[in-house]
């Protein structure tokens, strides 16, 4: 059976639902800043466009789940409320996406393993809920460039010299043990998997990120995250670098009450 | 009492094909494909847009440009944006990709196919897959030595 609508919702289904378009949402929308933090200084004029252009793609996939979500909760708040007047912890996207912006190689490090770990989440989404496996089908067919962009960098400083290696297996290094974060348990997995919404585990999405991380790193000579399956506490408890950057996007907010995107 | 027309949706479409895209304005939003459905009620008139990317900015003053010119018809126009249906580059018209390389964008095709939109040489480059908006990408002409931007495939 497919869900059409948000009013047809049990509350279970409302709750579980509303926890994975959170944790999508917040994703897209961290991400999308720090990628922004770029924007004038990236190494090249090229990649100030591009990164810049990513920015914007992630923001507006933010803003598309965000408005999703505010129509499955109905409580009163609208997709500005939800993105900005949340104290920090409240934030439920994957600690990957915590550490501050870095330099170019910690960019690209992060970003690809979270890129490749979206697709392997937004692969996992079957037609259970039909508003969010329509917003899933535009949305992948806009990542595949960012795809193509970051595989493209971690060749360029994979085979760039030693320090471009260097760095990046540094940068590969730091967040290794946070990068299947965003393969975190959800709460009400089993309801989302039921209902088809989900059509596998976040545990079995995240063996195929595995699987695709292999072909593209382990051909370079560069290191796979650390294995061992995502830690249950993978979306809370914040670092400062969050906190920095969550004052910077809710500045305008906290200035202009209502102020909307 | 003020008594409205009978408005159908053929006039409707008609009036939406005057409205441009706000960067190029050659190129109306029933050409670009994302015009996907139009109803007329006996209070509204309802149309619902296909976004070419989902975080396009420029949604909004789409939005404005159609409320505005639906104005004259008499009737409120209620304007939605959908992924119920993918929009894709491929619903570009025929008449729409013409004017597209008219006005110096060469129309969505895979880097390989992409021609130049001055020249129609095969002889083109892609310097970033990534262009001052979302939807487009920098290529470069080797042949008239042009640079010029091509509208991704999406």
């Amino acid at each position: 059976m497919t869900l059409t609508t948000a009013a047809a919702l049990d509350p279970a289904v409302r709750d579980a639902l509303g926890g994975l378009l959170l944790s999508m949402a917040d994703d897209e929308f961290v991400s999308g800043f720090t990628d922004s933090e770029w924007t004038g200084i990236a190494p090249i004029l090229e990649e100030d466009v591009a990164i810049s252009s990513i920015a914007q793609d992630e923001l507006g996939h933010a803003r598309a789940l965000y408005e999703l979500l505010a129509s499955v909760l109905d409580d009163g708040r609208d997709a500005d409320a939800i993105a900005h007047d949340r104290e920090p912890d409240a934030y439920r996207h994957a600690r990957l996406l915590d550490h501050a912006r870095g330099d170019w190689a910690d960019t690209i490090a992060r970003r690809f393993l979270y890129e490749l770990a979206d697709e392997a989440r937004v692969g996992s989404i079957g037609r259970g809920y039909a508003p969010l496996a329509d917003l899933v089908e535009k949305l992948r067919r806009e990542e595949r460039y960012h795809r193509m962009h970051l595989v493209a960098w971690i060749n360029r400083l994979a085979g760039g010299g030693d320090d471009a290696r260097s760095r990046l297996e540094a940068a590969l290094d730091a967040v290794s043990a946070d990068a299947s974060t965003v393969f975190t348990p959800l709460d009400g997995e089993d309801v989302l998997l039921r209902e088809g919404v989900l059509t596998r585990r976040m545990a079995a999405a995240e063996a195929a990120w595995r699987a695709d991380l292999t072909g593209i790193l382990v051909p370079l000579g560069l290191p796979l995250p650390s294995a061992g399956g995502a830690p249950a506490d993978g979306r809370s408890g914040h670092s400062d670098a969050f906190r920095w950057l969550r004052d910077q996007f809710t500045m305008v907010r906290a200035t202009e009450a209502g102020a909307t995107w | 009492m003020v008594m409205t027309a009978p408005v159908s949706e053929a006039t409707v479409r008609d009036v939406l094909a005057t409205v441009h895209d706000p960067e190029i304005p050659n190129i109306s939003i029933v050409d670009l494909g994302i015009v996907e459905r139009v109803a007329v009620t006996a209070n509204a008139i309802e149309v619902e847009l296909l976004p070419t990317f989902v975080g396009c900015p420029a949604l909004e003053v789409i939005e404005a440009s159609v409320v505005e010119a639906l104005a004259p018809l008499g009737r409120p126009a209620n304007v939605s944006f959908t992924w119920r249906v993918p929009g894709t580059s491929e619903r570009i018209s025929e008449t729409g990709r013409a004017r597209l390389a008219a006005s110096g964008f060469a129309p969505p095709a895979e880097p390989s196919d992409v021609r130049c939109p001055y020249c129609q040489s095969a002889l083109v480059a892609m310097d970033s897959a990534f262009g001052p908006t979302q939807c487009r990408s920098l290529f470069y002409c080797r042949d008239c030595r042009q640079p010029f931007e091509a509208f991704k495939p999406i």
